[in-house]
């Protein structure tokens, strides 16, 4: 069976860390840093990559924009 | 599968509009303004209209957004969007002409402005911004803040037999006659900014296809004004901003579709 797999790129640099995407995420996928980017905020990224699928949940709700989704068909 | 093997140009599905400059919002993290101006340039895109489109940015947290776009906005007095939108509009009657106005700027200074361009049916589309509070300056009450909600200028709470009660204008506009099109949406949910994605574009249409004015009213939230976090507010707005402002259609082809007399 086919399998659908994600990944997301954010723009780490400029996060304003508000959150919403983590909440957002159907799949637990997001996670806020620990560490702090030059705006000192903690950014969004991708704490469990193997659950994404690609669903651009995150990137919709993100205020910013600064999410981007990328999405394979996996055969297994 | 690695990461890295997923991220290809070929694997794209989501990106921010490239009408989107590469300026930082001015908006608070978590601020739905963020969602509605990328919505609109989103739109924009899936059209093809960006070379016949202006935009219309009067003054509140609204009022940097030729900052953002890569198409032409105009900047506007406080509270003057529609009467600006309405010359734009006439001379050059195959633009695409929209205003981007807060609560503060369309419920209250602008009211006039608002009224009579929805009432003269002028073909543009009014994208409309209601927090409930004036969030640029630092939090002030607005018309339309809520029965009780506390602001820096009604530190006790909204009084309303001495501050008036909360204006809802978007169900006053949609009984005018040139007014075509009335819709109210949120985005605090992915399913919602979806939603509110299509209206627009509904919106846009109806003006392709001059049938009136358009209105589309966004209950967002306003973290910071609030005092609460981007989550926290959003579950706030759930609670309370939606049982004054409900969300759906109000009048669709100039018909009202929402029951005027319903209890809110």
């Amino acid at each position: 069976m086919a399998k659908i797999q994600g990944a997301i790129v954010v723009e780490t640099d400029r996060c304003k860390g508000c959150e919403l995407c983590m909440y957002a995420c159907p799949q637990n996928v997001i996670a806020m840093s620990d560490e702090v980017n030059s705006i000192t905020r903690n950014y969004a990224y991708m704490a469990h990559p193997e659950a994404c699928t690609g669903c651009t949940n995150c990137a919709t709700i993100c205020p910013d924009g600064y999410i981007s989704v990328y999405r394979v068909k996996v055969e297994e | 599968m690695d990461p890295k093997d997923i991220i290809k140009p070929e694997n794209l599905v989501y990106r921010k509009s490239r009408l989107m400059s590469d300026n930082t919002f001015n908006f608070c993290p978590g601020c739905g303004h963020g969602l509605v101006v990328r919505t609109i340039a989103e739109v924009i895109e899936e059209m093809g209209i960006e070379h016949d489109v202006i935009g219309i940015s009067p003054v509140g947290c609204s009022v940097f957004l030729y900052d953002f776009y890569k198409f032409d906005v105009v900047e506007a007095a406080h509270g003057r969007a529609c009467a600006v939108a309405t010359g734009i509009k006439r001379v050059q009657p195959d633009k695409f002409v929209f205003t981007y106005q807060g609560d503060g700027d369309l419920a209250a200074i602008g009211t006039g402005e608002t009224m009579h361009a929805c009432n003269r049916g002028e073909n543009i589309v009014i994208v409309f911004i209601n927090n409930g509070i004036y969030g640029m300056t630092g939090g002030q009450m607005a018309p339309t803040t809520l029965e009780g909600m506390k602001t820096t200028t009604c530190p006790r709470g909204r009084d309303v037999k001495t501050m008036g009660y909360p204006l809802n204008i978007t169900p006053l506009l949609a009984q005018l006659d040139g007014v075509c099109y009335v819709t109210r949406h949120s985005v605090h949910t992915p399913a919602n900014v979806r939603k509110l994605k299509k209206a627009l574009r509904t919106a846009f249409e109806n003006q392709r296809d001059k049938k009136g004015t358009s209105i589309v009213e966004v209950v967002s939230n306003c973290n910071s004004g609030w005092g609460m976090s981007p989550k926290a507010a959003n579950e706030w707005m759930v609670e309370n901003m939606f049982k004054k402002y409900p969300l759906g259609d109000i009048k669709v082809d100039g018909k009202l579709v929402m029951d005027m007399n319903a209890p809110r």
